[in-house]
């Protein structure tokens, strides 16, 4: 693992959603090192604990990394408060990413809400062979709709309300495109309850899945082992750490 | 520049940062950003007889200016850190403290003499760990209990033995002093001190664990006191942690009385904090024209 820590200049802030920010950073030592699936982790001024926050964007040629993120609390109210033209201060690129495998013919990916953001990059390497189905609570927190259409991927837009796109959760499309065309791979990243349906429904249907899961944390590098979640490695029931270790894991691995 | 180094027991560090156990693991994910070597000494990851898988997540909830933490000495065992970690951390030039952890007397004394064939350079016997059911904390809030472990440890080893002691107790002299007499060589302090957080829209604990060790820069005033009541107690050196996040904190540990510092939380926020830390130091020495950073230690006067 190599990663760099810096103070990063802000290129671009958008909102795309209610309390959901879009930032552009220049950090070409960080772009050129990192893939799809890992994250970086931000200081808030004024709070102990960085934020883990998913890459959502991998510009190689301008050397600019996008990140996509929810306010939840003050931490992230905190960060949404910096502008084009400050700096991000960062630990990236973190984790373990996605498996990327060229020769797959047929891959989806599977976005929830805040989950969205890391499969943009992953959208980009699969273009026309990716199925990209993302869900929402309603359309008010719909998030990148175009930039997926731009990928050439397949796109379904789910909605809990109905409010856009298909009304439902995102496994329910997910299940029928795998019971008619399968996949060589799933990628999955949203809440909880969602990953461990996806991973049924992968598991039913004998179809390898990747899932980026979420905790707690606080070095962000695999110092502290805080940040735990409990897999299932060669028999053994093991406490990996979502930061080192993941946050991408193999969801059969997975204990829920 | 000054004259940075101190010496512990009869161990020379090259100055007096040390990063605290439990933060910095075995130092492997820090060494990307900076060479070891430039660290007093490193307190590693507490180490318990055999493999210890830790407590269920969450294990971190945030406070302010602080944390909770309920890891649970999640480690791989005492025969993994001697054949795997011990002799990459010997080659870094620094001076590796080996932090260890027993359920019991008995497993605390199996530790050290493990430890005894090895080339570590000092013991920290942690009596103090609040995330865990057995040992830890038990032996750390009575001082007979305190008295038995490191006097049994102390049989055990020929190594400098620092005894790390808990915040969570009516008088930390008291069990300092226990301590002292039955042969410590020095005591570090202080380990975290118990808290708790709720999530008041699931009215569950943060911590699945419910209570955890709390630290960071709030609890610095808590540490700079127990510092400076324990060095007056003592006769063997005090080294001071507890929410140190910069030159100046450090200063003032020293200054309390701590003959060296460790620094745990405040890598998380900055993970060069130790390094900087150091300079910092530094800086402020030449600044007051101050030679050895030796020479403030325990010079607070008291009103």
């Amino acid at each position: 693992m190599n990663f760099v820590q810096g103070k990063f200049f802000i290129t671009e802030k958008t909102a795309v959603a209610k309390q959901i920010y879009s930032f552009r950073i220049e950090c070409p030592e960080v772009v050129k090192i990192a893939c799809a699936g890992q994250f970086v982790h931000i200081k808030a001024d004024g709070f102990l604990l960085r934020r883990p926050i998913s890459i959502c964007g991998l510009d190689r040629e301008k050397g600019l990394l996008r990140i996509v993120f929810e306010v939840r609390g003050k931490g992230t109210d905190k960060l949404s408060q910096l502008n084009k033209g400050d700096f991000m201060d960062i630990i990236a690129p973190l984790g373990h990413g996605f498996t990327v495998n060229r020769d797959y013919k047929k891959v989806v990916l599977i976005g929830g809400g805040i989950g969205t953001p890391p499969m943009l990059p992953l959208a980009e390497i699969y273009g026309d062979r990716a199925t990209v189905i993302t869900g929402f609570r309603n359309s008010g927190a719909v998030i990148l709709q175009e930039d997926f259409g731009k990928t050439g991927a397949e796109t379904v837009l789910c909605t809990d309300d109905g409010s856009a796109g298909v009304h439902g959760f995102v496994t329910e499309p997910l299940a029928e495109i795998l019971k008619k065309n399968g996949a060589d791979m799933v990628y999955a990243c949203g809440p909880a309850p969602m990953l461990k349906k996806v991973s049924e429904i992968c598991r039913e249907k004998n179809i390898p899945c990747e899932i980026s899961l979420e905790e707690r944390m606080a070095c962000g590098v695999g110092a502290c082992l805080g940040c735990a979640c409990r897999i299932k490695k060669n028999g053994e029931e093991v406490f990996a750490h979502v930061c080192k270790d993941g946050p991408v894991f193999n969801a059969e691995e997975v204990l829920w | 520049m000054a004259d940075l180094s101190v010496n512990i027991c009869g161990v020379d560090f090259k100055n007096p940062v040390i990063p605290a156990s439990g933060t910095f693991g075995y130092g492997r994910e820090y060494e990307h950003l900076f060479s070891l070597e430039k660290l007093g000494g490193i307190s590693v990851k507490g180490t318990t007889l055999k493999k210890r898988t830790g407590n269920l997540p969450p294990r971190i909830a945030e406070t302010p200016a602080g944390m909770l933490n309920s890891v649970g000495l999640q480690n791989p065992g005492i025969d993994h850190f001697i054949e795997e970690e011990l002799p990459y951390l010997l080659t870094k030039n620094t001076v590796i403290i080996a932090n260890i952890a027993g359920a019991d007397v008995e497993e605390c004394v199996q530790i050290a003499e493990k430890l005894e064939g090895t080339q570590v350079h000092m013991i920290e016997l942690n009596i103090s760990c609040p995330n865990v059911k057995q040992g830890g904390a038990a032996f750390g809030t009575s001082c007979s209990m305190a008295s038995q472990v490191t006097k049994s440890v102390r049989n055990a080893t020929t190594k400098p033995l620092i005894v790390k002691l808990s915040p969570n107790v009516t008088d930390i002299t008291e069990i300092a002093r226990a301590v002292e007499s039955e042969g410590a060589d020095a005591v570090s302090l202080i380990n975290t001190l118990m808290g708790m957080r709720i999530d008041i829209n699931t009215r569950r604990p943060v911590l699945h664990n419910n209570v955890g060790g709390f630290s960071g820069p709030a609890v610095f005033p808590v540490a700079v006191r127990m510092v400076w009541q324990t060095a007056n107690a003592v006769k063997i050196p005090v080294i001071g942690m507890g929410g140190i996040s910069s030159g100046e904190d450090a200063i003032e540990m020293m200054m309390a009385g701590a003959s060296a510092v460790q620094v745990g939380a405040v890598t998380f926020s900055d993970p060069f904090a130790p390094v900087r830390i150091i300079s910092e130091i530094d800086e402020f020495l030449n600044r007051k024209n101050i030679d050895s950073v030796r020479d403030i230690v325990g010079t607070v006067k008291p009103w």
